[in-house]
């Protein structure tokens, strides 16, 4: 299997449309036959880092690259940056407003699932530029 | 095992999602709100019991692999999120009883 690469665009205002690039990857991954556990992984990472960009950042860019032993996830935005990552891991730690605590999100779970779910994550972000985060999921790990 | 349509049949479920195939069998049941949470606990095949209604639900559900949603509480699922359900195939139930209840009845039909 040659490396496969699949890119979306976010959209930042739009909460109805999080989760559409997250079950499209997972489609794919289940069409390429990877493992259920595998695919669950991989979609609660690319969900939470989702709905991340969306009530946080304005939306932004990802990047999934899929091998056969590993998933690649790239998510990167130009949103307001992250003021306090050391507290952002934190379970239960939130800075999302009252709407999106309305919909359902703002459990301060986003990272800690994303922490959790994948075998590497790491977080560039710098405040009023933008942030960058980038996971590996390893199959069969 | 039970199946969907079991759960419909014995908890008189109003079946908001017509099209959706009712004959997978139910591995369990998960319930909760805050999606973030669900989406880290729940568990493929499961019946996951809410109160949320909005189109997230149906993301959180697609990418568990729930088998279906049962809105408790009377609560009405959005247009949006039954559009969404039809369109993936994710079954959306609701029902006038509290969760407790609901949880007790799946409880004893699993």
């Amino acid at each position: 299997m040659e490396k496969i690469h699949l890119q979306y665009n976010v959209d930042g205002d739009d909460l109805t449309l999080a989760g559409e690039a997250s079950s499209d990857v997972r489609r794919v991954l289940r069409q390429l036959g990877f493992d259920a556990e595998t695919i669950r992984r991989a979609a609660i990472c690319m969900y939470e880092g989702e709905i991340n960009m969306v009530i946080h950042a304005y939306g932004g860019v990802i990047d999934v690259y899929i091998d056969p032993d590993s998933i690649e996830i790239i998510m990167a935005d130009t949103g307001p940056g992250i003021a306090d990552v050391e507290k952002a891991w934190q379970e239960g730690y939130t800075t999302a407003s009252q709407t999106a605590r309305d919909l359902g999100f703002g459990a301060g779970m986003g990272l800690p699932n994303m922490k959790r779910y994948s075998d590497f994550i790491d977080i560039e972000t710098e405040l009023g530029k933008g942030t960058t985060v980038k996971m590996i999921i390893k199959i069969n790990s | 095992m039970a199946a969907i349509k079991d759960l419909q049949q014995q908890l008189e479920l109003v079946d908001h999602t017509p099209g959706a195939d009712k004959g997978r069998e139910l591995s369990g049941c998960y319930i909760g709100d805050l999606l973030s949470w669900v989406m880290a606990h729940a568990f493929s095949g499961c019946v996951w019991i809410t109160i949320m209604s909005n189109i997230n639900v149906a993301a959180v559900a697609s990418l568990t692999d729930a088998a279906c949603v049962i809105m408790a509480e009377g609560v009405e699922p959005d247009p949006e999120l039954l559009k969404r359900a039809e369109r993936d195939g994710i079954c959306i139930f609701t029902s006038p009883l509290p969760v407790y209840d609901i949880a007790v009845k799946v409880h004893e039909i699993l």
